[in-house]
Order: C-alpha cells, then structure tokens, then sequence
C-alpha cells in the first residue's frame, strides 16, 4: 500500500494506525522530523523567549526568530517584521477584525466576503460590520464554485474598503482568484485579507504576487505543531494598527496610567510566546519545502482523480463542486442518497476509514449548495491509491450497512 | 461490540420506513427539536387526550438515521400510553444509555432496545437523545 508514496513513512502514526486517513483539510499528520523538533526545544532551548539575559533565553529567543523567518520565506514577505505568529488562523482574522476593521471602517462602507466561507472568515467581519455600521456584501459563486469576474464588479464598489476571501475552500476545494480580487480590492481602495488555511499547505503562495494586504494560515494543517498560526501583514498596514491584545512582551515603555508599544512584529504578539510550536512550524516547512510543492500536487491531483472516477461510478453518490479533479486541491465533499452524513462517516469508522461529516464550518455554504451537511474527503502528500481504494470499497458497504441495497 | 452494530435492522426499518413520519391537522402540543452541532432537527406533534393518555403522536424531520428511527421507536413505544407511562420511559431509556437501568427496564424498551450500544459511541448518544429530550421538553412546558 505504502510503496508507491516515498514519504508516508516519515509519519510514525501510519507505522501502527490501521486507518485510511482521509481528514487532512481538519488537521495535517505530523513528520516525525517536526514532532523531534517540539521535543528538542523543550529539551536543549527551553526557556521564556524574548525576556531573560542569559543563553538559554536567548537560544529559545533565537530559534523563535528564525521560525519567523522561516515563514516569511515561505510565502515571500519582504522581512519578518511582517509576519505576526498567532494561535491559528481564526486568532489572526481576528486580529484583523478588531485592529485594522474597527479602526479604519466606518458606517456606510463596505466588506465583501464569500458566501462559501469558513465561519472563521465570516464571523469576524460580522462583528466588525455590527460594530462600525460597515454593510457586508457576499459573492455568490457559479455551481462548480467558480467566482466570475462579472460577480465581483457586481460586488466591490467604490464604497468597499475591504475584501475578505478564502484562497481555497475547505468544502469544495475550489481556488478562488485572489489575485484579481485584489486587483480590483486596490483599485476600489480596499485591502483584501487572504484565508490561506487550506491553500499554503498545498500550492505555492506568494504574498509579493498576490499583492495580499494581509494573509493567514495554520501551522496544524501543514503538518507543525497545534497551537501555532501565521498573521502576514504589509508593513505599512501593520504599523498603523493599533495593538490586539496588551500585555506583558509588547510594550516599549509603560507607566501607571500609559504604554508605548514594542516594534512590529512584537506589538502585535503579547504575553509569552509558543516558541516551541514556531520551531516546529519551521521543521514542518522546512519538510515540505524538501518534498516540493510540485510532488504535493502530483500526488493529490493523481489520487483526486482516482478518487473522483471512482465515486462517479457510484449512481447514488453526488459529488459537490467542479468536475474536474484539478479543481479540488485534494478536497472532495459529496452526499449519498438515502445517507445522512453522519452516519456516512460512523459507518466508515468501522471500517477504519476517517472522513469528515458535517456542514465544515460553512453553515451559509451548505444552504447555498441546498445541502444539510456533506460527507468530505481530503487528501494530503502522504495518502496512498490504498487509502482511496478503501474509501471507494468502503461506500457501498455504508449502504449495505444502512439496508438500503434491500429497500 | 461490532462498531456497526448500532446499524441493525430495527434501526434500519425505522428510518428507511418510519411509521409515524408526517403531520397532523390537531395536535395538542408541538415542540421542536435540535442538535445544532450536527443539525439534526425535528418536530414532533402529540394528541393527548383530556384523561392524559396520548392518543396519536408524529414527527417531521430531517437528521441522520440513529436520530430519525430513534424517534420513530419512540413514537411507537409511547402512542396508546399515559403521560406519566412516557415519562417513565424517557427515565428507563435515559438509563439504559447511561448504563444504570435494569435488563428488566430495558426490556419495557422493546424495539428502542436496539440503541443500547449507543454508549459505545459517544460521539452519536445526543443523535438517540434527541426524540426523548424533546418529549421531556413537551412535558415539562
Ligand atoms: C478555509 C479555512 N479557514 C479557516 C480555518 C480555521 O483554521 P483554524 O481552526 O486553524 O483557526 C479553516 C480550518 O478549519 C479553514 O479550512
């Protein structure tokens, strides 16, 4: 099963975990290379970065910064000032939502956003829009999830001072045109904000070329460690910001009654900092710059397809979003006749299949599909045609299970 | 336990063919249901008569099926039975989920027996729950 993916053994849940998982989209497996790397830092660097004056402190202190650098290499920040290390994505939209949204939006402007968000790519610019009297406007994609052009100059008007889009969806899998969303964002004087969580781990992203104002990801689905997540922010944006949170590790100065803020990217990340979780972004980077995204996509674009063909062969399956399997980026949600979701992904369990049921944090996503919730299946670098394979046999086994062979 | 057990063919019966799917033009109470984590969502109408015994009962719906024929058991073990008599279901069934009711208990269950394996699968007991928590809501109003 494993012989025709050379990196499935660098993760050691595969050595003895008997299941095909099919779950990526939620939460990467991790190399055994960045599971090392946490358990390094805590055993040879461990101490409160940023603070004390001695080595320890200042090795912990270290290798925080290169992580930083790291992920600024990764997807072409022009220095790590601009990069702001976060919990995960939903903490840097936040961080967006309340710095930059509550200051700089007023009542009358607008936020355009997609109705095939995740909930962490909407909620905040509800609160935002509640809060300034900003009016959110939503893009409504064709039924294989493209956007058209016409629908975004429909859409972002001269009132828009801001354009929050996912880069792929976690449901359909589909790659929104972020490049020219913010074309015309900049053009109608808004910045975009990039939801980069599905996109990062698999293609290649370059904030220079997308001329993102702001971009977020999560270490977790890249295969680092839980707990660490990626603000990228143009520097200019960023300085003119008020801090998020306050706090210790912040500040330049402080009195009874005020402060004065600490350098980017500092002002921006107070209280004490996962360090341990930023040396193992950069291992989980650093592996998957070693397999290359061009392998990535190889191997996802192949086992989508195989994939794909398979569940079309199914009569009572329905595949949600485009045809073609190069549109999917790995992530493929679909519904079975007579099958509720759940009990999709129940059944599959037994079988030692792991999927995802449910409406994916995209609520507004699933009316708009007319669907109640999908059964999802995502793939990353380390699947195998087995663990396809086993899906595809594992289907009409679902149906057998639920007697619906024998209505 | 088989993790698939809880797919058995009572259970299947219930939700490919439930009996009492469907409204009703008089009913004496309607009370909705729903687990916003998952979305399943239910409505279910009672007719209970002035002595208190609950003369015909259906459900509208739409769920996964350990939810959906759950209720549909429900509706079976409950119609031509006091208020009280239902209550006292609602405990025995609440019981055998959580492991404390008697096997004698669990027979008074009948065919919603079937979802005694449900504990065995945490993350589906509010799937089983959902018919009972709203007939106890209903009650309780
Ligand atoms: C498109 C998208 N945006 C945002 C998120 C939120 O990521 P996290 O839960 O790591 O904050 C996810 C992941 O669930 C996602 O798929």
């Amino acid at each position: 099963m494993n012989i025709n993916n050379p990196y499935r053994k660098d993760f050691p849940i595969f050595r003895d975990f008997p299941a095909a998982y099919l779950d990526s989209a939620a939460t990467a497996q991790r190399p055994d290379c960045v599971i090392e790397a946490e358990k390094r830092f805590y055993e040879t660097m461990n101490a409160n970065p940023l603070r004390g004056l001695y080595r320890l402190s200042m090795e912990a202190t270290e290798a925080y910064e290169d992580a930083r650098e790291s992920a600024a290499g990764l997807i072409g920040a022009k220095s790590p000032a601009e990069i702001v290390f976060t919990r995960n994505s939903t903490e840097a939209l936040n961080l967006v939502a309340y710095s930059y949204a509550l200051t700089f939006l007023k009542e009358g402007d607008e936020i355009v956003t997609t109705v095939m968000e995740h909930h962490s790519n909407l909620l905040p610019w509800q609160m935002a829009a509640q809060r300034t009297g900003a009016v959110l406007k939503f893009l409504e994609p064709l039924p294989d999830g493209t956007l058209p052009e016409e629908e975004i100059d429909r859409k972002i008007t001269e009132k828009t001072r801001l354009v929050a889009v996912g880069h792929i969806s976690n449901v359909l899998g589909i790659e929104n045109p972020v490049r020219l969303l913010a074309q015309k964002a900049h053009a109608a004087g808004a910045v975009i904000v990039i939801d980069a969580a599905q996109s990062v781990p698999h293609i290649p992203v370059d904030v220079q070329e997308l001329d993102a104002d702001f971009l977020v990801f999560s270490g977790h689905k890249l295969m680092a460690p839980f707990g660490i997540g990626v603000l990228y922010g143009k520097e200019a944006l960023l300085e003119k910001m008020p801090p998020f949170l306050r706090g210790g590790e912040m500040i330049e100065s402080v009195s009874l009654t005020e402060a004065t803020f600490a350098e980017l990217p500092h002002k921006f990340e107070a209280g004490t900092v996962n360090a341990a979780g930023a040396y193992g972004l950069k291992a989980a980077i650093e592996y998957l710059q070693g397999v290359g995204y061009q392998a990535v996509r190889e191997i996802e674009d192949n086992l989508t397809a195989l994939l794909m063909e398979g569940l079309k062969e199914l009569p009572y399956v329905h595949i949600q979003g485009s045809e073609d399997p190069k549109k999917h980026n790995g992530i493929v949600s679909f519904t079975m006749d007579g099958a509720h979701p759940h009990d999709i992904s129940s059944i599959l369990d037994g079988f030692d299949i792991n999927i995802r049921a449910g409406h994916h944090c995209a609520e507004p996503l699933m009316r708009f599909l007319g669907v109640g919730s999908t059964a999802r299946a995502s793939l990353y670098l380390y699947n195998t045609k087995g663990d396809v394979e086993r899906l595809l046999e594992g289907l009409p086994k679902v149906r057998e299970t639920l007697g619906l062979d024998r209505v | 336990m088989a993790l698939n057990s809880i797919y058995n063919e009572i259970l299947n019966e219930h939700n490919i063919r439930p009996t009492h799917k469907g409204e009703m033009a008089d009913p004496t109470i309607t009370m909705d249901g729903k687990n916003p984590s998952c979305g399943d969502e239910i409505t279910i109408q009672l007719k209970v008569g002035e002595d208190g015994i609950i003369e015909d009962g259906c459900f509208t719906g739409s769920g996964c099926a350990i939810s959906q024929a759950s209720v549909d058991m429900m509706l079976d073990l409950i119609i031509g039975e006091s208020k009280e008599r239902a209550l006292k279901l609602y405990d025995i069934f609440m019981g055998m989920i959580k492991g404390t009711a008697s096997e004698e208990e669990i027979e008074e269950l009948d065919e919603a027996m079937a979802l005694k394996d449900i504990s065995h699968m945490p993350a589906r007991v509010k799937c089983a729950v959902l018919g009972w928590r709203t007939l106890d809501a209903m009650f309780k109003e």
